[in-house]
């Protein structure tokens, strides 16, 4: 295996403090010191960004079950071209992964097919039907890195509590989207003044606020580590501020969608833009933002949700939740946080790759001598538009079509593997 | 009018000016005039094959669309859920694709699902007739509204119109109140606040709890049936409070204003929504509502169609 020399960029590595032109030595998939070999591939990437490599804490992989929307193989294809080496994949597959075995049948299959690293969640609860726990034990031992619920939000809160308690054992994160189903009722939008134009079923803020409360207290009860996934509201954020400052441990995660777009959006009907939660007001965008700068918010993550182009070519009530992610997030947190003087470069790389990494367990996140080959190469300048037609995603439910963006992933390794390679250089030198 | 109709869809009246919809008003008008000739057939649509989609089921807006387009001499063809392939769970865009294949020009939908009619338009080249989608909007039963206003009361700007009953779930309030207030009514909509939420503020509208307070300054009173086919349940106690609060009572008609014209859209739910003598009664334009909706739709086939040359009118 040839070395990979990635010469002169400005490498950002929060994990040893480094930010600085410099050098990174990937030698035998992991990362070196020294002087490169004399057949090294010398890749120059002067003018760019080298980090940890990127990790998406919230992605839907699709497999086993729904291959039809996305693969393994598609989805981590999609992961290292938008500059992700690792993605913690949902269990909302079918079978559901509520058991090991389903467990390591996805972990083989990701070492077969995939080409970013893949960590598996459980469910809380058998089948995500909220009514008796999984057998969570066996599903650590089988690996999982959290258990979560994922869209079927436990709304049993004695169960919840339970789970907690139980997760809190093994010190095993607890994932959820805060969803009380009797307050959303079945709505497909943000209530508020466009959903009374567009007469579509709401969906509250208030709907999501109430678990993220709910899920504050339990988390404080239990002393169990709990993610808010993708919030979306101002209020959720102000709850969860407030739990943070009391040393509760409870974390929010924020989604490219829920931070740059707004429900007027949805005027057209147009199915790209109907997701769980809901696209929100500009002050919920804002407050999320604020969430993100102010450390509230410390995942920053896609919720990348695959479906085929025909499932999403139905009537707008009738379609599925869902939009892509894993392409376009990056160009997003660069454009909306980073750009804009709302979060330095250097807490975009902690909150992609640095934090979760250790939050998870997951070992990677760090440039240190001897640590995975996982590096990702930012062009944190580079305009670029998006068009889902270039995706390498199944899915090409984006919201984001046409998009102008700053800043994209031109290099992935994974594992020192060269996974993605926008511009070619490995070929050309 | 001097404002030529470009549209090849009606889909909201939310999207419409004020002159367009004044385009329509007043093509309903020569229509409405035909209506009352023996022979009361045009010629305006022959050759042209429209059809009636209706997945939601419907018979009063059916019928209206049907005679509609019989009289403007079209061929009409009306599918509902259970006669289309629909419910062999066909989509709705190979429905309609199928539609358009069989050379359909116009395709008038009613549909369950908000954006529906949307759907469709953004689809097809033939022009697409929003017939009622969800709670969304019903845009030829707002015309016709306010077609019978303007036929009674002599205008619409100035004049004060009450909507009253479950708004938030209503098509045809959404589409009264997009027309009205562009044509300068004003509106005030009134219900209970489970039904009636606040940001319909925001839409131009007035918005009131206290059906009683509004009752003394209202020209005009459109009165919605509470829906019980969709969840009411967790929003109004009862259809009898329900009627004790917001019904509009005999004892209560007494604080109207003498020529308040009182008006439906049906079917009307005699004793909740509306004692059963003022339906009825004098003031009652509920039965003119329905004439009217057959001008109006003839006059929005003909517009939609791109037609020309009825009595004068270009």
């Amino acid at each position: 295996m040839r070395d990979i020399f990635l010469q002169g960029g400005l490498v950002v590595d929060p994990a040893t403090k480094r930010e600085a032109n410099g050098d990174v030595l990937v030698r035998e998939g992991k990362i070196a010191e020294g002087k490169p070999a004399k057949d090294a591939l010398v890749l120059k990437v002067e003018g760019l960004v080298v980090t940890p490599g990127l990790i998406d804490p919230h992605v839907h992989l699709r497999e086993p079950g729904q291959s039809a929307k996305e693969t393994i193989a598609s989805g981590t294809a999609a992961a290292v071209a938008g500059g992700f080496t690792s993605v913690i994949a949902m269990p909302n597959t079918s079978p559901v992964a509520d058991g090991p075995n389903t467990i390591a049948w996805m972990r083989q299959r990701a070492k077969e097919t995939g080409v970013a690293n893949v960590f598996a969640t459980g469910t809380i609860s058998m089948g995500q039907k909220g009514e008796q726990l999984a057998p969570i034990g066996s599903l650590r031992q089988a690996g999982v890195v959290a258990i979560t619920d994922d869209g079927h939000c436990v709304q049993n809160a004695e169960l919840m509590r339970r789970a907690l308690e139980y997760a809190r054992m093994f010190d095993l994160p607890v994932l959820d989207h805060c969803e009380d189903k009797f307050l959303s009722a079945g709505g497909v939008m943000n209530e508020g003044k466009w959903s009374r134009i567009l007469g579509l079923p709401a969906w509250p803020s208030i709907a999501e606020e109430v678990i993220v409360a709910r899920n504050v207290l339990l988390s404080e009860l239990t002393g169990a580590r709990v993610v808010c996934q993708h919030m979306s509201s101002a209020g959720s954020i102000r709850i969860l501020r407030e739990a943070r400052a009391r040393g509760v441990p409870i974390d929010g995660e924020a989604s490219p969608h829920h931070l740059s777009l707004t429900d007027d959006l949805v005027e057209g009907y147009d199915t790209s833009f109907k997701m769980n939660p809901p696209l929100r007001t500009r002050a919920d965008v804002e407050e999320v933002k604020r969430g993100v700068a102010d450390g509230t918010i410390r995942f920053l993550a896609t919720d990348h949700a695959p479906h085929c182009t025909y499932e999403k070519e139905v009537e707008f009530d009738e379609a599925p939740f869902g939009v892509v992610g894993l392409e376009t997030a990056l160009g997003i947190y660069l454009t909306e946080l980073v750009h804009s003087g709302m979060l330095s470069l250097r807490d975009m790389v902690v909150k992609m790759s640095t934090f979760p990494s250790e939050y998870f367990g997951l070992g990677r996140g760090s440039l240190a001598v001897g640590a995975v080959g996982d590096v990702t190469v930012i062009d944190p300048e580079r305009k670029w538009t998006v068009r889902k037609a270039e995706f390498a995603s199944r899915g090409r439910n984006t919201p984001f079509e046409g998009r102008e963006l700053r800043g994209r992933a031109v290099l992935t390794l994974v594992d020192g593997q060269i996974r993605h390679d926008l511009d070619g250089r490995a070929s050309s030198s | 009018m001097s404002v030529t109709w470009q549209r090849k869809d009606l889909l909201s009246l939310r999207e419409l000016s004020a002159e367009e919809i004044g385009k329509v008003l007043s093509t309903a008008t020569v229509f409405k005039e035909i209506l009352g000739r023996p022979i009361k057939k045009v010629p305006a649509l022959q050759g042209r094959t429209v059809v009636n989609l209706f997945v939601e089921p419907s018979t009063r807006t059916r019928i209206s669309f049907e005679l509609a387009a019989v009289r403007l001499s079209a061929d009409v063809v009306s599918l509902d859920k259970e006669s289309s392939s629909i419910r062999k769970g066909e989509t709705l865009k190979d429905t309609a694709r199928n539609l358009e294949a069989l050379q359909a020009g116009t395709i008038v939908i009613r549909h369950r699902s908000a954006g529906a009619a949307h759907f469709l338009a953004e689809r097809l080249k033939a022009s697409v007739i929003n017939a009622g989608d969800g709670s969304h909007e019903h845009p030829t039963q707002g015309l016709l509204d306010a077609f019978t206003i303007q036929e009674r009361m002599g205008k619409i700007a100035g004049v004060r119109v009450l909507i009253v009953g479950d708004i938030v779930h209503s098509r045809v309030a959404r589409s009264n109140l997009w027309a009205l207030t562009k044509l300068g009514a004003k509106v005030k909509l009134v219900g209970p606040s489970t039904l009636l939420p606040k940001e319909f503020a925001e839409l131009g509208a007035e918005v009131s709890h206290d059906l009683e307070g509004a009752l003394e300054e209202a020209d005009v009173i459109n009165l919605l049936r509470i829906q019980h086919e969709r969840q009411v349940h967790s929003r109004v106690p009862s259809i009898g409070e329900y009627a004790a609060l917001f019904g509009l009572t005999t004892e209560r008609f007494r604080r109207c204003k003498p020529g308040v014209l009182l008006m439906h859209p049906g079917p009307i739910h005699r004793g909740v929504e509306i004692a059963s003598e003022l339906a009825d009664g004098a003031n009652s334009v509920i039965l003119d509502q329905v004439t009217n909706g057959l001008a109006v739709r003839m006059a929005v086939l003909y517009l939609v169609s791109g037609g020309r040359g009825i009595g004068g009118e270009t």
